[in-house]
This record gives structure tokens, sequence and C-alpha cells, in this order.
């Protein structure tokens, strides 16, 4: 219920307790001297307690980099990420990824049940809660059944499904999804977009979506960042005034829907012909 | 690095799986054609002959026309199949019941020589993985350990026997030595190559999840490297079985490698051909059985490449 809250009224002020996640002008380059490639430069945002952020770029602005970086599994060259106010040196705890490509995430000599409690599984809780919680995911994706089968006996996007049940069975309280939809049809992508959604609005964690997509961006996102590519950069923040729940049909017919994702693609188009220009 | 292929033209027993094992799909394909057939339990039966027949047709046909051109023939250096076998059977294979058939001359021929081929290759196995694990997981490992192996895999495995004879005395423990020093490399390579081949996706999973780093090893690394290490470990398994008979040639009067030179020395030929059908039979059975395991192992393997079986 919080994600409704936070729906639209993130413009205003925010008091550092809201705040879940500070990105502070974070710059990352790989290699070292004069073949050093800048993969993002001062990329600074913050995403509110519940809030549902989705960060909107061309392919080569540093969204993987970004991600990895508030993960923790990446330093950057520059600036701090900060989860709850704590500086994040390394992978901090309460904090759960779903990756793009779920056929490497998820482990294929697991079945379905034990690769959604394979993070549970060294966690101090009993066995009935664990088996509980992993339960509970499945149920929540909507692949009760199917704890007993391999991954690679499922669909991509029934995959993509089981890594998102993981996810929420560990119960971070930040959820860093990375393209995640990026390679399902489009059937499958619109089904797994309402889900995220619905996941997201029952279990009210923080949520930041990376993708490339601009109407996934403003149909699932509270707020969307806007990236440019070479280095990375932050183009603009927007706020998504469209009412929850989202609807496939209605919400992509609605005015502000369609003002919107205009404006971003202006954004990104206007960046690409600069980066010609130069 | 150089990427280790497992393939050896290495003995009997892995050309015999190969035959067995290209043959499945033309199994599969006969079984397609008896889909009509009503019951399953045709299927199944057709099914069992078809493959046996593949498997083992071409090698009754061989054995069939070797003993027909034996017959009525008395060759010095040739023994019929028939005869063979029945030496084969007499030797080993004539015991009680209760003993499951098997003569005392199994524990004196057979028994130590299995038990010097398994016990070398298991100990290659262990020191190949743990060794594998450490250098494909620590890059500097790799830097000292990489050129070592490269160099010292390169040397042909039978010069070993004599020499550690020498450094380490004609003993049990010398010939078990010097099997799994043969069998090391191959499976050094492949677990090194396999564990540092990690896919950084998976890696990153268990970082995120806060998996701890034993349980990394054994449920994402190994797994994951699992079917490289398993490649490696069935080409050893046959070069052991050869290592072992160069192993007892030496300094040995017990083992089927002593006993086939025995024959061969004192002329009594059917004997020696026994010693040698008694080798492709153990070859074949062993590498049967570990293919059995394997399958059973690596069954996501062969799922995740569409390489399931039907049922």
């Amino acid at each position: 219920m919080m994600a409704q809250d936070a729906a639209s009224t993130s413009s205003t002020a925010t008091t550092a307790s809201q705040v879940a996640l500070r990105v502070g002008d974070i710059s990352k380059s790989y290699g070292r001297g004069s073949a050093a490639q800048l993969a993002c430069s001062d990329i600074s945002f913050e995403v509110l307690t519940g809030e549902f952020l989705s960060i909107v770029g061309p392919s080569g602005c540093g969204k993987t980099t970004l991600i990895k970086i508030i993960a923790g599994l990446l330093k950057p060259s520059a600036g701090v990420v900060e989860l709850f106010g704590v500086r994040i040196e390394s992978v901090p705890k309460d904090l759960s990824v779903v990756f793009q490509d779920y056929s490497r995430s998820l482990f294929p000599w697991l079945r379905v049940e034990a690769n959604v409690s394979f993070p549970l599984d060294h966690l101090p809780m009993s066995k009935v809660e664990r088996k509980d919680r992993v339960e509970t995911a499945l149920a929540a994706v909507g692949l009760a059944g199917a704890g007993g089968k391999y991954p690679w006996e499922l669909s991509g996007g029934m995959q993509q499904r089981v890594a998102i049940a993981r996810a929420i069975a560990y119960r971070p309280k930040l959820l860093l999804m990375d393209e995640p939809f990026a390679s399902v049809d489009a059937q499958t992508r619109a089904e797994l977009e309402d889900l995220t959604l619905k996941v997201h609005r029952d279990h009210g964690m923080t949520t930041l979506f990376i993708t490339h997509d601009i109407d996934e961006s403003v149909y699932l996102a509270d707020r969307v960042v806007v990236l440019r590519r070479s280095p990375g950069r932050l183009m603009a923040t927007l706020d998504v005034a469209l009412p929850q729940p989202r609807d496939q049909i209605a919400t992509r017919e609605d005015p502000v829907f369609v003002k919107l994702r205009g404006e971003i693609a202006r954004l990104v188009r206007a960046a690409a012909l600069g980066d010609d220009a130069t | 690095m150089t990427t280790p292929v497992a393939s050896h033209g290495s003995g009997r027993a892995p050309s015999l799986s190969g035959v067995a094992a290209g043959t499945t799909a033309r199994a599969r394909s006969m079984s397609a054609r008896a889909a009509h057939v009503s019951t399953c339990a045709v299927r199944l039966v057709v099914r069992a002959i078809g493959s046996l027949v593949i498997s083992f047709g071409l090698l009754v046909a061989l054995l069939l026309l070797w003993e027909a051109t034996l017959t009525g023939r008395n060759l010095f250096q040739f023994k019929p199949p028939s005869t063979i076998l029945t030496t084969l059977w007499r030797t080993w294979l004539s015991g009680p019941p209760s003993h499951l058939f098997m003569t005392q001359a199994v524990w004196h021929d057979i028994v130590p020589s299995l038990a010097r081929a398994l016990g070398g290759w298991a100990l290659g196995a262990i020191i190949g993985i743990t060794v594998g694990i450490v250098a494909g997981h620590f890059p500097r490992a790799r830097g000292y350990i990489d050129p070592v192996v490269s160099y010292l895999r390169s040397i042909p495995k039978a010069a070993l026997v004599p020499t550690f004879i020498i450094v380490f005395g004609a003993s049990e423990v010398t010939r078990v030595i010097a099997i799994a020093a043969s069998t090391i490399w191959l499976v050094l390579m492949n677990t090194m190559h396999g564990v540092r081949t990690l896919d950084p996706v998976m890696r990153d999973t268990g970082r995120v999840f806060h998996i701890p780093p034993w349980k990394q090893l054994t449920h994402i690394i190994l797994p994951f490297a699992a079917p490289k290490i398993f490649a490696a470990l069935r080409v050893t398994l046959s070069l052991a079985l050869k290592v072992m008979l160069v192993a007892e040639w030496l300094l040995t009067d017990y083992g089927l490698g002593f006993y086939l030179l025995d024959k061969q020395r004192n002329y009594e030929i059917a004997e020696m051909w026994s010693a040698l059908f008694m080798l492709a039979i153990l070859g074949y059975l062993l590498n049967v059985g570990f293919l059995l395991i394997e399958r059973r192992v690596l069954r996501w393997h062969d799922g995740v490449h569409g390489r399931t079986e039907a049922q």
C-alpha cells in the first residue's frame, strides 16, 4: 500500500528517513590512463521507500554498470551509494536482483523449489518457515504447482517468474531488476509487467527497474530516470502521474502516458543526435 | 591456456561405448516405427532387442567369422573364440554360485588389478579436482600451476612406471601412485577450465544472495564444472587401465597384466587371449558403469541441451 502512497507524490519534499536508496555522483570508468573508458558519469538520484523507479536509456548508457554498483558487485570510480543511510561497500543484505538472463541466473541442476529456497537455506529460520516462504513466493508468481520441475523444463517467461519468486522469497527491502523482460515475447512481457506491479503492490518493496523500453519504463514506474549514453549521464527525472492499478490497455491510452513517452523519446533522440554531431 | 580435449584414442572400452552411444539415436527411431504396435511393453522389448542387436551385433558377427575361419585349422598363434571364452570361463567364472561363480583366481588376477586401477584413478581424481579448483578459482595460483601442468601432462604416462619403481620402490603404493600420476593431469586441466569459466551471472547470483563460500563451491562452482570434470574422469578411467597394465608388467607376480605377460612368455596362447578378452570386458563394464553414474548426475545437463530421454 506504500507503493500507492508514493505514486505521484514523489515531488513533495522528502526527509532523509524516506529515502531508501541514494546514488550520489556515481562515475565508473574501465581501464586506466588514456585507454580508460567512461561507462557512466556523475549520476545522482534517490529512490524513496516503497517507490517504483525505472531507469530508461539506450544500450551502452551504463545501465548494467549502474545496477552492479548499486548491488555492491562493482566499485564505483567516484561517488557514493547509500542504502537506508548506510554506504554500500560490498553486497548489502536486504537487496535482491532479478537478472536479465534467467537461464544463466537460475541453476539448471536445482529444481524450481530448490532454486527459490537456495538463498534462504543458510539464513536462520525454521524449515517450516522456509518452506512456507518458497510456497508463498511461487504462488505469488503463479507457479504454485511447478516446484518439482527443473528450470529448463519451463518456458522463458516461466523461468523469469521463478527468478522473481526467488527474489521475493528472500524478502529484500530493495529489489533491483536489470532488463528482466528483454528476452521474452510481447505477450509474456505484458503478463510479467503486471505480475511485477502486483508483487510490488503486495510486498511494498522499493523497486529499481532498468529497461531500454520507454513504454515499459512509464507503464511500471512512479518515476522515470532517463539516461543518455557515452558516457552514461542522467538527462531527466520525470514523475509518472498515472493512477494505480495500471492497466495494459487503459493506461497506455491515457493522455498522460502518451505525453510522457513522447517526452522521453524526444530526450533520447536528441541525445542520440547530439552524439552523432560530435 | 589450451582447452583440454577429453578425447583419447585410448583402449577398447571407449570405442565400444561410442558404438553404444551412437546407436541410441537409431534405437529411438526404431521405437518410433514401432509406435503403432499397440502396447508399451512390446515397444520396450523391441527397443531393447533392437539396441542389443545394434550394440553387439557386429561384435558377435566378427567373433563368428573368426570362429569359422579357424574351424579345421590348427594355428599356433590364433585360437577360436570358443576356446578363448571357454578358457576365460574355466579360469575365472566357473566358481561356486555362493561366490557368484567367481573362482579363486579372480582374487589373484582380477581384483588386485581393479583395485590398483580404480585406486590410482580415484587418487588422481581427488588431487586433480582439488588442485584444479584452486587453479581455476585463483588467477595467481593458476599462473604457477598452468605452465607446470602443461609441461608434465605431455610426458608419456607409461614412462612414469619404471621411474617411480626406482624412486618409490617396487611396492603396491608405487603402482597406485604411478596410475594416479598419469590420470591427474586431464582431470586437473578440465576442472581448472570448468571453474575458471564459471558464468559471471551465476557468480553474481551467489554474491547477491550472500551464499557462504563453501556452499558457492559445492552448489554453484562444482555443479557448473561437473560436465567437464566428468568428461575427464571418463577418459582417465581407461587411461588408468592402460597404466595399470604397464605397472603389472614390472616386478609383480599377480594381476591381469602379469597374467597376460606370463602366459605370453610360456606360450599358453588360449590363456593369453582369454586375458585380453577379460581386459576388454572389464574396460567395457567400467565404462558402462561410469556412464550410468554420469547420466544420473548430469541429467540436468542433458536436459538443458534438450537431450533428455522421452520417458
